[in-house]
């Protein structure tokens, strides 16, 4: 609810930043509104399927079905799925924290927490924006590398914390 | 999260109509590690979902921005998280949150520069 209201607010901010503008220098705010009424439909359709597809992971995936998987002695499942589930993850990292403090208590290696929060950023429910601006070449490398890189950081977040 | 869209939408226009285009091209210099380097650090200290940071990065790219600035970007805008680092370093440990977000802001200079480099070879 708190967070409903953060978004409505900086809209509302955003929009005031707009009038003021239109009364100082109605030039840029029109141009700057001409170039949203551009992003706005190019955007807008992909954005409808980004959230359809949030939805429907949101529904299925809670961060209590990772615990059961990313235990004590998961061994090289547990670095599968804690690449897996990073990249799956949705929701806000500080439902996440609690959640990971848990299975590090729980005896989850601090590697698998580390490569989980790398795979955060590639995230499958948003490749349709990602590949509208940077093309289905740029996404692919990107997850590639993104799970090589968070592998290493495993390892060595493994030696170094 | 729509008006967040909406609003982060209305700011990059407003944005990329203030800044002119001269502007990138005084802060980015084309060469591959300098400019990683400030995509990585405006990443870093940015937060939000990272559909966000897409949006922003591929809409500065149109506007003149190099590709390896915006995947540095993009990278550390959710890898690297300055603003919820004390949230991190509560629950995980401090020695774990400041050595996973350094790790992470070099991860992303590394990832951006190798990305941009396959890319022109493919």
């Amino acid at each position: 609810m708190k967070k409903k209201r953060g978004g409505i607010i900086f809209l509302l901010v955003t929009l005031i930043t707009y009038i003021i503008l239109l009364f100082f220098n109605r030039g840029i705010a029109l141009d700057a509104l001409g170039y949203f009424s551009h992003i706005f439909v190019r955007v807008f359709y992909v954005l409808l399927i980004v959230f359809l597809f949030m939805f429907f992971i949101n529904l299925f995936l809670k961060p209590k079905t990772v615990l059961k998987y990313l235990g004590k002695g998961s061994g090289m499942r547990g670095w599968i799925i804690a690449i897996i589930s990073g990249i799956i993850s949705m929701g806000s990292i500080y439902l996440w924290y609690p959640l990971l403090k848990e299975l590090r208590e729980k005896g989850m290696k601090k590697g698998l927490i580390a490569t989980f929060l790398y795979n955060r950023a590639v995230k499958v429910p948003l490749l349709p924006i990602m590949i509208y601006y940077f093309g289905w070449l740029f996404a692919l490398f990107l997850t590639i590398y993104m799970v090589i890189f968070s592998v290493f950081m495993g390892i060595i977040m493994d030696r170094i914390s | 999260m729509f008006p967040i869209f909406l609003s982060v939408l209305l700011l990059i226009s407003l944005f990329i109509t203030l800044v002119p285009k001269s502007f990138y091209s005084k802060l980015f210099t084309k060469n591959p590690l300098f400019d990683s380097i400030i995509g990585a650090v405006a990443g870093s200290v940015s937060t939000g979902n990272p559909i966000t940071s897409y949006i922003i990065g591929g809409e500065l790219q149109k506007a003149g921005i190099g590709l390896i600035a915006v995947v540095s970007f993009i990278l550390s805008w959710v890898t690297v998280g300055i603003i919820q680092l004390p949230a991190e370093c509560y629950f995980l440990g401090k020695r774990f949150g400041i050595a996973r977000n350094i790790l992470s802001f070099l991860f992303a200079i590394m990832v951006s520069i190798l990305l941009v480099l396959t890319l022109k070879v493919i």
